[in-house]
């Protein structure tokens, strides 16, 4: 298997299929689409290794628009899809696809247990805090009053934060980025690959028919540098138009603040630098909240320990030392036998 | 002393043997007696012994029931003998209660005038009040029917070990092999096997191998020095007229998982085997969980569903995934089987099937998931059913549940229950390499590729994987284009595409041996169906029916969907059909709808198999009509 055909540099398009996209126009879905293409390009990625495995929703129809192989599943069980496939096959590079209602409602259960396990794949959950291809309910990230044909009054529910929920399920890599952000998003899923073991990647996504706008608090161009931070390992943690806003701890609380560099006697130095591999720093990032704090972009944690392959294929290297190995004659004749003559 | 690790020698005392054809004992105690342990020992033993024999284990579902009480009675029937045995036995000749509610429980299964062993020391005024009993059944008449040897089994035990330094509760543990060396007396067995069986278990804790040792010897002893009761002696069984070769005792969970290794190995896959733990499945997980060295990869999933869709995508990626429940778990898995069928996709499907519905007894055995297996999937979604008759017999029914779904491109659903995943039979162990199976070929060429381009013979799609150059493609469960495979929501293709599907199904009929009768002629007044674990009563049955002079046939389906292209015709040449079954009537509908013959039913859902007894009176009154 994984038979390596010629190294040609492949392109963008080359990971187009000839199906026609039938995403609304003006979704958010076709600039990941573009993103991911470019994406697998610029990694060099060979199409009969790469597999997309999708469950149910608008963005799982992501697989048909990608020339690799690809299963479009059921809904919510994705994760549980791809990781059969890698138990089969390990050599494999898997992307599943997901949003917030497939990954965090019906298929939470599975989104927990693959991350824990830290299967090697990329785990992408378009966000758009709506259910789209059902007409528009509201879904389990939809902040709190969200109006819709399933809570006309206003949804009661308190919002899931998707990179806590990850966290705390255990997963190594945890990395948010948007739709529209063609360089920072590319850069995003590069790092995803890269990483041994589950990538989550939390994208947000504008749904222009049901949710049109609902990140538009941090996202509008106008708005965007000051409600923004951009987060890489080892730099400080500075955002805004002027580049003069940053995140520290508050003094005397585990809590993080923004301040203004010259304002107050702050300086550069004063800033947080941020650290991918701190667990509690992660924590705090991904619970910055509009309006008070910027929304955190990018990798926000990473720090890889063994995959769940890794730890088969030592047990298969175990067994294999320790057993009789291919003797199928011999597997039956375990244990206690005894033979009746003729 | 040297004689605690291995058999005390002695010299035999000529003792006059009582000779029997047959015999059926039944070890009944608490859950934590272990009763299980005893009878699967005896069950090696007597194998080795050369008798013939068929077990059924039935515990409770709690693993550590409150001591003492009936629901926490745990039991392990053997039958064996020097002729051919095909069930458990109908009634008990021989009952060994550990304590009072083992007596109450298990009195009614025993043979008038059968014999009790019971352990005097424990019938004490608060046990005997918890199982309910008012007086002491050992001081009043209650038990004139039969024959009691009565001991102080607890007592003789403590002595027996008191030189290995036990804790009192560790002594009294050693109670089950004092009465298991008893029992071997009475039948003349041989204690080497237990022996060995103990000091392997206990090779860390000496002292535990050695007391265990002591107490099986001392049970031994008393039934060579004791005074019997006037009347009562040991007894011989003749070995029975068994085919040579080599043999082995083999449960059902062991023959399927072994079934499903040389299954793929012989089809050069690997096996991926995704399951959640479930009663009575779960032997199917632990026992292919030590098989990694045979490319065996074995995943307990999140939850049914998990395990499901990992088979699937095992399957999807190059590998046969095999997912593995009993009914609640498979109603859990519907929507993913689902998903297999539309997608095409090889998979195995395991149901120890057990009582319900819901959480039912989940000890308890019955084959009510057959309608669940043909029909439980929304839309018309046809896969094959295959059921498996005996331990043994779970072996080639998992072979070809691997041929079946490989050659098909198919889900598989393979019927088997708790009592056929526990109960032991003895074996003669196949030589691998007289097996004759295909290797399964990948789609590797590009040319002319297409998903869902089916075999014009089989109609199965090709397997293609990731990893192939130059065969990237995309599936799912949306409806395809029968000829691009490409999503298809075209009205007059999916007329087609259904269709296609079922008539996938019903060529594997065409692949099949017709179907044969198990015993009896091939046309007359009575055919007896059946399917699944109801095989051993049902063809003692017959086998009883036409020693009498009665017209009956046994005919056994393994093959449950498709049904075997000439089973119509067979049971066309039958007057009456009578079809037992432990559910209410769920082959009985298949078979009446299928063929429009009035085929009757004999039901029987008491999580008991079926004695050989009540099919025989109910083929007689069918008979009789």
């Amino acid at each position: 298997m994984n038979v390596v055909s010629p190294i040609t540099k492949l392109t963008p398009k080359d990971f187009a299929t000839d199906q026609e996209v039938r995403w609304c126009p003006g979704c958010g879905d076709y600039a990941i689409l573009k993103a991911m293409q470019r994406t697998l390009a610029d990694i060099g990625a060979r199409r009969e290794n790469t597999v997309f495995v999708s469950g149910i929703g608008c963005a799982a129809r992501f697989p048909y628009y990608m020339a690799t192989y690809g299963f479009h599943t059921i809904h919510g069980r994705a994760p549980a899809f791809a990781t059969g496939i890698k138990l089969a096959n390990p050599g494999l590079d898997v992307w599943v696809v997901s949003g917030d209602g497939d990954a965090l409602s019906i298929g939470g259960n599975h989104l927990m247990h693959v991350l824990r396990r830290n299967v090697n794949l990329q785990l992408l959950m378009f966000n758009n805090e709506i259910y789209g291809l059902t007409k528009g309910q509201y879904s389990p990230t939809s902040r709190a009053g969200t109006r819709s044909p399933s809570t006309p009054w206003g949804s009661i529910e308190n919002p899931v934060c998707a990179v806590a929920l990850a966290l705390g399920a255990g997963a190594r890599f945890v990395a948010r980025s948007v739709d529209s952000l063609q360089k920072h998003l590319p850069e995003v899923l590069k790092r995803a690959h890269a990483h041994n073991g589950t990538s989550f990647v939390e994208i947000f996504q504008n749904c222009i028919v049901f949710n049109n706008d609902v990140f538009a608090d941090f996202t509008a161009r106008e708005i965007a540098d000051d409600a923004e931070v951009f987060v890489e390992h080892g730099k400080p943690l500075i955002f805004g138009k002027n580049k003069n806003r940053g995140l520290r701890i508050k003094p005397g609380k585990l809590a993080l603040e923004t301040v203004t560099i010259g304002e107050n006697g702050v300086t550069e130095t004063d800033i947080l630098v941020h650290d991918e591999t701190n667990r509690a720093l992660a924590g705090m990032l991904a619970g910055m909240e509009r309006p008070t704090m910027p929304i955190a972009l990018g990798v926000l944690y990473c720090d890889p320990t063994p995959s769940y392959e890794d730890g088969v294929k030592d047990h298969f290297e175990e067994a294999k030392k320790h057993g009789t190995g291919k003797d199928l004659n011999k597997l039956l004749r375990r244990g206690h036998t005894w033979t009746v003559a003729g | 002393m040297s004689t605690v690790t291995s058999v005390a020698q002695r010299p035999t005392p000529t003792v006059r043997r009582q000779e029997l054809g047959s015999a059926v004992v039944r070890f009944a105690g608490d859950s934590g007696d272990g009763m299980q342990f005893t009878g699967s020992q005896f069950t090696q033993a007597t194998a080795l012994a050369h008798n013939d024999l068929a077990t059924f284990p039935d515990f409770p579902a709690e693993i550590r029931a409150p001591a003492g009480t009936t629901f926490g009675v745990s039991s392990f029937q053997i039958n064996f003998g020097a002729d051919v045995i095909k069930t458990s036995g109908d009634a008990v000749d021989m009952l060994v209660a550990m304590n009072p509610a083992a007596l109450k429980v298990e009195l009614p299964a025993l043979r008038n005038g059968g014999l009790i062993v019971v352990d005097k020391g424990s019938f004490n005024e608060r046990s005997l009040r918890k199982a309910g009993f008012k007086s002491n059944p050992l001081g009043d008449s209650s038990l004139d029917a039969y024959r009691v040897l009565e001991f102080d089994i607890s007592a003789m035990t403590l002595e027996a070990v008191k030189d290995f330094g036990l804790s009192q509760k560790e002594a009294l543990r050693c109670k089950n092999m004092w009465t298991l060396g008893f029992v071997y007396w009475m039948y003349g067995r041989n204690r080497q096997t237990t022996v060995d069986w103990l000091n392997q278990k206990f090779a860390r804790h000496p002292q535990l191998a050695k007391a265990n040792i002591a107490a099986l010897n001392a049970g031994h002893a008393l039934g060579e020095t004791a005074e019997i009761p006037h009347g009562l002696h040991g007894f011989t069984i003749g070995e029975a007229k068994i085919a040579p070769g080599e043999y082995r005792t083999v449960t059902g969970a062991e023959a399927l998982s072994w079934g499903l290794v040389v299954g793929t190995k012989l089809a050069g896959l690997q096996l991926t085997f995704c399951s959640y733990p479930i009663t009575p499945a779960s032997a199917l997980l632990h026992t292919l969980s030590n098989l990694m060295e045979y490319d065996v990869v074995t995943f307990q999933a999140e939850d049914e569903i998990a395990a499901a869709c990992s088979a699937i995508g095992a399957s999807y990626a190059g590998s046969l995934g095999v997912t593995s429940s009993s009914g609640p778990g498979i109603a859990l898995k519907a929507e993913a089987i689902g998903l297999a069928i539309s997608a095409e996709l090889p998979l195995i499907v395991v149901n120890s099937q057990r009582a319900g519905p819901s959480t039912g007894m989940p000890t308890k055995t019955e084959q009510s998931d057959l309608h669940q297996a043909v029909f439980g999937r929304n839309a018309d979604s046809p896969l094959a059913v295959l059921a498996a008759r005996s331990p043994s017999d779970c072996f080639e029914v998992a072979i070809e549940a691997v041929r079946i779904a490989t050659k098909y491109m198919t889900p598989v659903i393979l019927l088997t229950d708790g009592y056929i995943g526990n109960a032991a039979e003895p074996w003669l162990i196949p030589d691998v390499d007289s097996i004759r199976f295909p290797r399964v070929q990948f789609r590797t060429d590009p040319a002319g590729f297409q998903p869902f381009l089916r075999d014009p013979k089989t109609l199965a799609r090709p397997w293609a994987v990731p990893g192939t150059p130059g065969l990237e493609h995309r599936i799912g469960g949306l409806e395809k284009d029968y000829d691009t495979g490409h999503i298809s929501y075209d009205p007059i293709n999916h007329q087609r595409m259904t269709e296609a599907r079922a008539e996938k199904i019903r060529r594997i009929a065409d692949d099949l041996p017709p179907q044969t009768v198990e015993d009896g002629a091939e046309k007359g007044r009575l055919a007896i169906v059946g399917w699944g674990s109801t095989y051993g009563p049902i063809n003692r049955a017959v086998s009883e029916l036409r020693k009498k002079g009665q017209d009956a046939s046994h005919i056994h389906l393994r093959h449950l969907w498709p049904l075997p292209k000439n089973l119509g015709e067979l049971l066309a040449g039958f007057d009456k059909v009578l079809v037992p079954e432990l559910n209410t009537g769920q082959l009985t509908t298949l078979i009446r709808s299928r063929y429009l013959i009035d085929a009757q039913g004999l039901h029987k859902v008491s999580g008991q198999p079926f004695k050989i007894n009540e099919i025989e009176a109910a083929a007689r009154e069918c008979l009789e009509k």
